[in-house]
């Protein structure tokens, strides 16, 4: 036992969304405590969506998250159709990749550049970091923009857009607004391989961590919407399985619930895990500069999920444009859902990782019961874990630049706290103190 | 602001019960971003920067509505530290989504989403920042307009009043030669008594508002139910229509309890 511990805090976690704090006390050569605090105040909307008629049920979800409201819109569209045998246009299918391609564009541009690249470049934020790296910063912005483009487009605007439907869209755009977009996204193609590039020459920390990884996972496409959930430790499930093999729990310095795998402990979603469970299914344009950059899988860095993003942004601009290539305007733009009882599960993957919905409706399509389990509530428990491993090597450094790498490692999850709470906050305490 | 021309009004951009998405307005201001960060000094800003300055502030954002103790006290202290104090979004405005709890048992609501209710703090009602302290100025929204946020905050660079529309969704749909939906096709809207500021956008897209800028100056919200009860529209539905994003501002709140008792 060592009479020398140390307590690292944070107590307004900064560059994520929502608030949260982090605190991590170290004895000797032990880390003795991680927390991960989540005090953003709970919403309720699994209570508030009950009575609410299902095809209200995009709309509100939606403002769960200003940062991936498309997400909450897919899920909750999917899990609905599901529940009630809705057949949509296969043209309504394609259009809604490609308003997930430009929710990754936007919300993944904004986290390698102005949430998680000052980490690695020494700055307290973008803008300070514009200042010496202008050109960057301008291409993020510009990046940022036309994934923007692409959801205004189909959905009106960027934040909580209003097109998307329960049966399809409002209203589909013609094949010349989409060609309109061509030119832009080919622009942010070369960007985004120049973002991969760049990424690479950022410095990493030698940090491997044995992850569960767990991802959808479709036969033909890298996935968005649709497949089968699975992980490299065996698991192969539809969604309507997903509550028997997953559990919440709730902890206490957390208004967010943790998600454990039954039987085995913390998992890991999003980025890392699409990309090692589905490397095979990426374009060739987005296979190469993985190669390039030497991102091989299984990449078990979490500091290199920045990379692994930087990729998948190639994959979002490469699908975006191929879908524009393909689409012909569908059939029918929104088929009438009439009012019946059913449940139904669905499981999309949001930027940071999937995101699962169940809905149960009554006769009068009105919800009875919600269930939502958001991205940051399943990898919080993954963060404390790397934090516990990671916070060791960090006993020899300065409070305040151990504290900042704890951040950072926090980051590299991109995490959602106001999503997870339906903040973040860093305690990272060291105190000479005799007698743990 | 001041005579001293290198002086930067220093802002400050403040949360609470919320979604994130009217504060990221600022950062999806793509075109304007460095130009703004450039005429003022961001002083406090957590989703942007882990630089965090102390107060005073001359202009404070809040995004989001009072749901605990805690941030019931917090605002009281922002307050004092704010010269001027500006509520962006719904949820800050309007008591948000989140205030559909006010006309239910938030106990148990706890029990439906949380396993052990004893860990969780919070008030009985959701309600706007204007219940608990004065405002100098509320943008609406739900999520707030960014041409809006930058006009504001241009406008307070200069000294002079924001140029914000009060008028209804209506004129914006005449305005863009839009067919009014519910004249032509019978869908109910709540563009004749919701605030402009969207660009009439769910019209232009072949659907009815839904209120996201909550109650326009004088909207009259009773004529508004009936024409949609005689759209077909049952009590229930209309009672749904009026209890959205701003469900708590006054006269929506009214409308919806007219309904939900007839």
């Amino acid at each position: 036992m060592s009479s020398h511990t140390k307590t690292i805090r944070v107590d307004t976690l900064a560059r994520v969304e929502g608030e949260g704090a982090l605190y991590i006390k170290l004895a000797g050569e032990r880390v003795v405590d991680v927390k991960l605090k989540i005090y953003e105040p709970p919403r309720f909307f699994e209570a508030l969506l009950r009575g609410r008629h299902f095809s209200e049920a995009p709309d509100i979800t939606a403002r769960i998250c200003g940062i991936c409201p498309i997400a909450y819109q897919m899920s909750a569209i999917h899990a609905i159709e599901r529940a009630l045998g809705t057949r949509i246009d296969p043209a309504v299918r394609l259009l809604r990749r490609l308003f997930y391609c430009g929710e990754w564009i936007e919300s993944h541009t904004l986290h390698v550049y102005m949430l998680h690249a000052p980490d690695f470049l020494g700055y307290q934020d973008a803008i300070a970091m514009a200042r010496d790296h202008r050109a960057v910063v301008e291409r993020a912005l510009r990046l940022k923009k036309i994934g923007n483009r692409i959801v205004t487009l189909l959905g009106g605007r960027e934040i909580h857009p209003i097109s998307a439907a329960v049966g399809g869209f409002y209203k589909v755009p013609r094949k010349q607004q989409l060609q309109e977009l061509v030119e832009d996204l080919k622009w942010a193609l070369d960007a985004s391989l120049e973002t991969a590039r760049w990424s690479a020459s950022l410095e990493f920390p030698d940090f491997e961590q044995g992850y569960e990884f767990v991802a959808l996972r479709h036969p033909d496409e890298y996935p968005f919407n649709e497949g089968r959930l699975v992980s490299n430790r065996g698991l192969d499930i539809d969604a309507a399985e997903y509550e028997d093999h997953f559990v919440e729990l709730h902890v206490k310095h957390s208004n967010a619930l943790h998600s454990v795998v039954r039987g085995r402990g913390s998992y890991l979603v999003g980025p890392l895990a699409r990309f090692n469970l589905n490397f095979d299914k990426l374009p060739e344009v987005a296979q190469q500069v993985a190669r390039e950059i030497k991102l091989v899988i299984p990449v078990k860095n979490p500091f290199r999920s920045i990379m692994v993003r930087g990729v998948e942004i190639v994959f979002a601009c490469a699908e975006a444009l191929r879908i524009i290539r393909e689409y012909e305007p569908p059939t029918v733009t929104r088929v009438e859902v009439p009012n019946q009882a059913g449940v139904g599960q669905a499981i999309t993957e949001a930027p940071r990782g999937i995101l699962y919905h169940r809905y149960a409706m009554d006769e009068k399509g009105l919800i009875i019961a919600a269930k939502i389990i958001p991205p940051t509530s399943q990898n919080q428990k993954r963060i404390e874990d790397d934090l516990r491993d990671y916070a060791v090597r960090l006993m020899a450094w300065p409070l305040e630049e151990a504290s900042w790498k704890c951040e950072q490692a926090i980051r590299n999850y991109d995490p959602c706290i106001s999503c997870a709470t339906h903040s973040l906050k860093v305690t990272v305490e060291r105190a000479e103190a005799d007698g743990v | 602001m001041s005579s001293n021309a290198t002086y930067k009004p220093r802002i400050a951009v403040f949360k609470f019960a919320s979604c994130d998405g009217c504060q990221l307005s600022l950062l999806d201001a793509e075109d304007e971003l460095l130009s703004v960060a450039a005429a003022v000094d961001i002083a406090y800003f957590p989703e942007a920067t882990r630089a965090m300055l102390k107060g005073p502030y001359d202009i404070g954002l809040i995004e989001g509505s009072i749901t605990t103790h805690h941030d019931a006290q917090r605002i009281q202290e922002l307050r004092r530290q704010c010269k001027t104090l500006v509520t962006i979004g719904a949820c800050a405005t309007a008591g948000g989504i989140q205030a559909l709890r006010n006309w239910k048992d938030v106990d148990e609501f706890i029990r439906v989403v949380y396993a052990t209710p004893q860990f969780i703090s919070t008030l009985k009602l959701s309600t706007p920042i204007a219940e608990h302290v004065p405002v100098d100025f509320e943008l609406r929204g739900c999520p707030i307009n960014k041409h809006h946020l930058i006009e504001l905050i241009t406008a307070a660079l200069a000294g002079r009043k924001p140029n914000i529309p009060s008028y209804s969704v209506c004129l914006e749909c005449k305005r863009r030669n839009n067919v009014c939906i519910t004249v032509a096709r019978g869908v109910a809207c709540l563009g004749p008594v919701t605030q402009a500021g969207c660009g009439a956008l769910c019209p232009g897209y072949d659907r009815g508002c839904y209120g996201c800028y909550g109650p326009m100056e004088s909207p009259n919200t009773t004529s508004l139910a009936n024409e949609l009860h005689l759209l077909g529209q049952s009590d229930a539905q209309i009672t749904r229509a009026f209890r959205g994003f701003n469900a708590w501002s006054w006269q929506f709140r009214k409308t919806s309890e007219e309904y939900e008792h007839k």
